[in-house]
């Protein structure tokens, strides 16, 4: 075994120790929670980059070795952990420790003012930890301990300004709706484990995820006639479903919003949505089995419907939000739709492809909405912003690069490339082509919406410059916009430079990031790129034409007040109140799941006073009257005859303690008395 | 054998008696004493006599267990005396009927 695989575990355990000591720090040892979430990290990225190193070097095939312990024994069956490091998780683990490295140096700048700032970074640190348990793992259980931990680092953190209701509720929103998911993917674990007997991915050959395991799931048949196989990946994916906020379990991801912006950044932009993807990417193998190879399987197909249809649906919503983190996580929400989608119609290659370099560009931009929000006093309705590219110049270039990543801008931005794929896969699926219509218009609402935030905030003038009879009105002074601390800008360069460059590394001409996946050496071939003109062209168009309209539209928006009507809304009032209501999703909830479960709840508590209450009160009133009874036979029966018995023997010895004067001579006598009484018995006992 | 046992048991019971008596009915302290004294030769008495006119005069057990009676009987005395000037020197009393409670 590599020394770096004997030792991979070091990765996640790192940051899990620095949260567990930082969580015995006292509330103001601020500095040491930091540096031992941050220290933690630095040493994990540099593990983390070693492993990927390791995973450069393979001559045949993929690099893959495992590490396993023995976890749990009982009878003759032994459960398993273990960690796998191929290049699926040495890209992820590069991704996850530089990303979460440089979100933790942004949090210092963003939570300074934090009363709980030691906390934070005592959960950040546990959120990394579970999430490199995810990635490393080549054990299903290992996984879900690690996804589940990721779920509660979540709760905390959307919840950490738990004294605001909305945020608490929108924690405990988060946590609920997750959990749906996590059923489907606890069933599916149960129902693999019980058919391989194994929940390791990998393990030379007898593993889940390897060839003898599959062929006898693809070849048991369940209801409906559905293999196996397919039935299990459909539950596993409905645990991505939840955690990557896939319709119809988005909802959770826009409120989300309600948490720390680096929060934001990291967890539901970054890493922990994107876990549901790498779910999906990591079963691959399960998710594609299927007995025709050349027909995309059944599970697969759910992935790519769901995928595509997340992605428009998101998208339009994002066009009608005034938050300018809702936006973002609708954006995002759109995205994983986009990474759903590569999967299902390109592989693994494709979708995890548009995970890192949408880890990138959407860290980029929810670190850059928070240095605006920091800017402007946490104002985050984008009407009441504007004009903010003269006071931030260092937020507004990285935000515009992070915006044009994105939206795809052509050639020199890492969404095109990697966007660009997903779509030109989704052109060559055999089953359906509305995929590929769904991901063009799709393409195009992301690159008007973003438009259109970017206008709103950075175009146009600020409140502070608006003529001063404006002002007026205004019950408060509006202060003037300031750029943000190096310490937060930084990490935002940093992102920048990555959004720009990481498109290099897949693109159709020089397509290293497969060749990384399949474990081939990368080819130069300019002539693939010829061949993808075409699409690119059109892609390429409906993104121009999109900002193009965008700016038309927004950039001669002049007022900024919240009172501000979208020229949107002008135009198509009823299609933006479904819009900027999010096609009532949570309302249709609100009525159906929720009013169900209310109204069982209900009944649950009348049955519980009327009917359960009832019944213990009774069986409370049976016990009563039986300790009556039983006080009454201890107090007359039990006591009263030991007292008299007592009684009696008082007497009976204050009788006979009268001898017992002091007087020795008339013990004596008593004792003479007694032995003449003694030798006459025995006298005449003895004739 | 000039005399039959019987005489030597009636004195020896004779002996008793009246030690028994004066136990029992002197009311000076050390009078009592000596009646318990008394008592205790009586059972010196008969040690030597049932020894004597026993199965094996031979062996000298009747001597010996009678030495050691002594021997303990002085000691007795010595306590019992030391008791009784202990308890004078505290009631500024002898009379045995006024020694009726251990409580000082």
């Amino acid at each position: 075994m590599t020394p770096i695989v004997k030792f991979l575990w070091l990765i996640p355990a790192l940051p899990l120790l620095a949260a567990g000591i930082s969580s015995l720090l006292s509330k103001k040892q601020r500095i040491p929670a930091a540096a031992l979430a941050i220290g933690s990290m630095v040493i994990s990225f540099f593990l983390s980059c070693a492993a990927f190193l390791t995973t450069l070097h393979s001559e045949h095939g993929p690099f893959r070795e495992i590490g396993k312990v023995d976890w749990l024994t009982f009878g003759s069956t032994t459960l398993q952990l273990g960690w796998v490091l191929d290049p699926l998780t040495g890209i992820m683990l590069v991704m996850v420790t530089f990303v979460g490295l440089l979100i933790f140096i942004y949090s210092i700048g963003y939570m300074a003012h934090d009363e709980n700032f030691k906390q934070f970074f005592c959960f950040l640190a546990l959120f990394a930890a579970a999430m490199l348990g995810i990635v490393i793992a080549d054990s299903l259980l290992l996984l879900f301990v690690s996804w589940e931990l990721v779920g509660l680092a979540s709760y905390l953190l959307i919840g950490f300004w738990y004294h605001r209701p909305s945020a608490a509720a929108a924690a405990k929103k988060a946590f609920i709706t997750t959990r749906i998911g996590d059923i489907g993917l606890m069933l599916g674990m149960f129902w693999l484990y019980s058919s391989t007997g194994t929940l390791l991915f990998y393990d030379n050959g007898n593993g889940c995820l390897e060839q003898a395991a599959l062929a006898k799931l693809v070849g048991e048949l369940t209801v409906g006639g559905m293999a196996v196989s397919t039935a299990i990946s459909i539950l596993i994916f409905c645990g991505a479903v939840g955690k990557s906020g896939q319709v119809p379990l988005h909802v959770w991801l826009p409120d989300a919003m309600e948490g720390p912006t680096p929060v934001s950044a990291l967890i539901h932009a970054a890493t922990m949505v994107a876990a549901g993807v790498f779910l999906v990417a990591r079963v691959y193998p399960l998710m594609s089995a299927s007995l025709t190879p050349d027909i995309t399987s059944t599970a697969l197909q759910v992935v790519t419907w769901v995928g595509a249809i997340t992605a428009v649906f998101a998208a339009c919503i994002a066009v009608a939000q005034n938050d300018i983190k809702r936006i973002l996580a609708y954006s995002t929400v759109s995205q994983l739709g986009y990474m759903m989608l590569g999967l299902g119609v390109g592989g693994v290659a494709v979708g995890m492809f548009h995970l890192i370099t949408h880890a990138f560009f959407k860290a980029l931009l929810f670190m850059g909405a928070g240095s605006a929000i920091h800017g402007c006093s946490d104002e985050q309705d984008i009407r009441k912003m504007g004009g903010l590219r003269r006071f931030m110049p260092v937020t507004f270039a990285t935000y515009a690069i992070g915006m044009m990543a994105l939206c795809g801008v052509p050639l020199f931005f890492s969404g095109f490339w990697s966007k660009d794929e997903i779509i030109a896969s989704a052109q060559h699926w055999k089953i359906s082509q509305i995929p590929f219509y769904l991901a063009l218009i799709g393409a195009f609402l992301t690159a008007f919406y973003m438009t259109r935030q970017i206008s709103y905030v950075f175009f146009g003038k600020h409140a502070s410059e608006q003529p001063s009879g404006k002002k007026q009105d205004r019950k408060q002074e509006v202060h003037k916009p300031h750029e943000s601390p190096s310490v937060m800008t930084m990490p935002l360069v940093v992102l920048a430079v990555f959004a720009v460059i990481l498109g290099f590394i897949g693109t159709p001409a020089w397509p290293w990031f497969h060749a990384y996946l399949s474990g081939h050496p990368a080819v130069v071939d300019f002539s693939k790129l010829a061949e993808s003109i075409g699409l690119m062209t059109v892609s390429a168009v409906i993104v121009f034409a999109a900002i193009g309209l965008s700016l038309a539209v927004y950039l001669k928006i002049a007022t900024r007040s919240d009172r501000q009507v979208d020229p949107l809304q002008k135009a198509q009032p009823a299609v933006w109140t479904v819009l900027a209501n999010k096609f009532f999703i949570d309302e249709l909830y609100e009525a159906t799941v929720i009013r169900l479960h209310r109204a069982f709840a209900t009944f649950s508590d009348w049955l519980d006073q009327a009917v359960w209450s009832g019944i213990v009160a009774m069986i409370s009133h049976i016990i009563v009257a039986l300790s009556w009874f039983s006080r009454k036979v201890d107090e007359d029966l039990v006591n009263g005859g030991f007292d008299h018995g007592c009684d009696g023997l008082r007497e009976g010895s204050r009788e006979l303690s009268r001898f017992e004067n002091g007087q020795i001579q008339r013990y004596l006598r008593t004792i003479g008395v007694a032995f003449v009484a003694l030798v006459l018995i025995l006298m005449w006992g003895c004739k | 054998m000039s005399a039959p046992l019987l005489h030597y048991v009636i004195f020896s019971t004779l002996l008793f008696c009246i030690g028994f008596a004066g136990a029992v009915t002197r009311r000076n302290a050390i009078l009592v004493l000596i009646g318990i004294e008394l008592m205790l030769n009586a059972a010196n008495l008969n040690f030597i006599i049932f020894w004597r006119y026993g199965v094996a005069p031979e062996v000298l057990t009747g001597v010996v267990a009678t030495i050691f009676s002594i021997a303990i009987a002085a000691a007795e005395a010595a306590v019992g005396l030391a008791l009784v000037i202990a308890i004078y020197k505290h009631r500024k009393t002898m009379q045995v009927e006024k020694f009726d409670t251990l409580k000082g």
